[in-house]
């Protein structure tokens, strides 16, 4: 199976760090994935009106863009993309008018998608078919003594036709990081939204989100909070800025993607982590914690 | 807050259109409430998910389009995930948000974000709030 990878717009900026330490720790595995040679955004939200076949076209043409990649699987990261991805694929997958009104669009692309690239998330791969058996074995690391809590937001999770864990109670960050030797930390509120894109428009609303997502983890021992996708990064961890100010109380935790903790485990330079790009410095508790 | 409900509003275009654009039966709610229960945004809601299907219901067409509601939903779909008859509640609102955006009656619009407020967010929320927000 040859697995391309489609970035994402944000992977390529703010989340690069994301991206870095996701492929760096591919290659410790012994993956090799292949970035797609020319993509486009996804839209980063599914279309969830009935007769939007408009907005379709962008996911649709990333899977052209895998198909012509001469694969079969996409592999993504980001969990927003994950999720618009895999619904468009599936919904045009289930609609053979739409699917061909989606063809006919695209009139000037050389491939006719025909709905078999099958959307990857990056968790699924590590699950699935290295295993976290095999996966601990390859810890040169252990990430003994952290306390993770695991976030798992939205996208990743949801519908539930989507998610490839409990829609409810998912676990396999928690198992991610108990494979590299962390705890996993368990809160009532690791499925809340963080507000997501009303970031833009109502930094208040993230705010109280925030608060209470991380205030939660915190109670519970919690020293880090893990992510899968740049949206709750950026509100989890740079909106702590305006979490502060409208809640002097409020305590932070840096936050970490699943992929900074997988590189660290199997050895990666930290050069490969991108610390830098975080708003909650992660050093001081890495460097406590003897992991850097 | 007095609502007047009457026939005429039930049988309107309205209702149709709600339920053409969401692909929802709005008829099979029966108020369990459990949608508001779960919906982590209902603190700052007018009308809550579960009063949204009923409103929907008696085609409360002008209490719907001026309701905050369908503008701090953001699409997290843990209403459509633990709704007992399989509704799709965030489908609804989405249909509500796009008869405004369909009129071209934008929520956001890039011109009134100063450089500042770009600047700081990644692209993601950016290119997510005017997907959602902008027709
Ligand atoms: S959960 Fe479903 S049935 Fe219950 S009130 Fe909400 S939409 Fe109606
Ligand atoms: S999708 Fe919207 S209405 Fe439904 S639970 Fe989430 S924020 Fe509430």
């Amino acid at each position: 199976m040859k697995v391309s990878y489609y970035p994402g717009c944000t992977l390529k900026n703010n989340a690069k760090n994301f991206e870095d330490s996701a492929l760096s720790s591919l290659a410790r595995l012994g993956v090799e994935v292949e970035e797609l040679p020319r993509w486009n955004c996804c839209g980063t939200v599914f279309s969830l009106a009935a007769d939007d076949t408009f907005h379709q076209l962008a996911p649709i043409r990333i899977l052209v863009r895998a198909r012509e990649n001469g694969s079969d699987a996409l592999l993504t990261l980001c969990a927003m993309c994950y999720n618009t991805l895999k619904r468009a694929n599936a919904r045009v997958a289930g609609d053979p008018d739409e699917m061909d009104k989606i063809n006919q669009f695209m009139y000037r692309e050389d491939t006719q998608y025909e709905g078999d690239v099958r959307v990857l998330h990056l968790l699924e791969l590590l699950r699935n078919d290295i295993g976290f058996e095999d996966l601990s074995a390859k810890v040169v690391k252990s990430l003994r003594n952290l306390e993770v809590a695991s976030y798992y937001g939205c996208m990743l999770v949801r519908p539930r036709e989507i998610g490839f864990d409990d829609v409810e109670n998912p676990t396999v960050l928690d198992d991610l990081a108990e494979a590299l030797g962390a705890e996993a930390v368990d809160f009532p509120f690791k499925t809340e939204c963080c507000a997501a894109y009303q970031t833009v428009t109502d930094i208040g609303a993230v705010a109280d989100r925030t608060n209470q997502i991380m205030g939660s983890a915190r109670v519970r021992g919690a020293e880090v909070i893990v992510v899968s996708c740049p949206l709750c990064a950026f509100n989890l961890d740079h909106r702590q800025k305006e979490t502060v100010e409208k809640y002097p109380e409020f305590k932070g935790l840096p936050v970490l993607y699943f992929t900074q903790l997988l590189a660290l485990a199997l050895g990666a330079p930290v050069d490969d982590l991108g610390l830098d790009l975080h708003y909650v410095d992660p050093k001081p508790l890495l460097e406590e914690k003897r992991l850097i | 807050m007095r609502i007047n409900i009457s026939r005429t509003k039930i049988e309107t275009e309205f209702v149709k259109k709600v339920e053409e654009l969401s692909g929802q039966n709005l008829l099979a709610c029966y108020q369990c409430g459990k949608c508001s229960a779960g919906c982590p945004a209902v603190s700052e809601m007018d009308i809550l998910p579960n009063q949204i299907i009923r409103y929907a219901q008696l085609g409360l067409k002008d209490e719907l389009l001026a309701s905050k509601s369908i503008w701090v939903c953001a699409t997290c779909l843990t209403c459509n995930s633990r709704c007992p008859k399989g509704i799709n509640i965030a489908e609804v609102l989405e249909a509500l948000r796009q008869i405004l955006l369909r009129k071209r009656r934008d929520y956001v619009g890039p011109a009134e974000l100063s450089e500042e407020e770009i600047g700081e967010v990644p692209p993601i929320a950016l290119i997510s709030s005017l997907r959602k927000f902008t027709s």
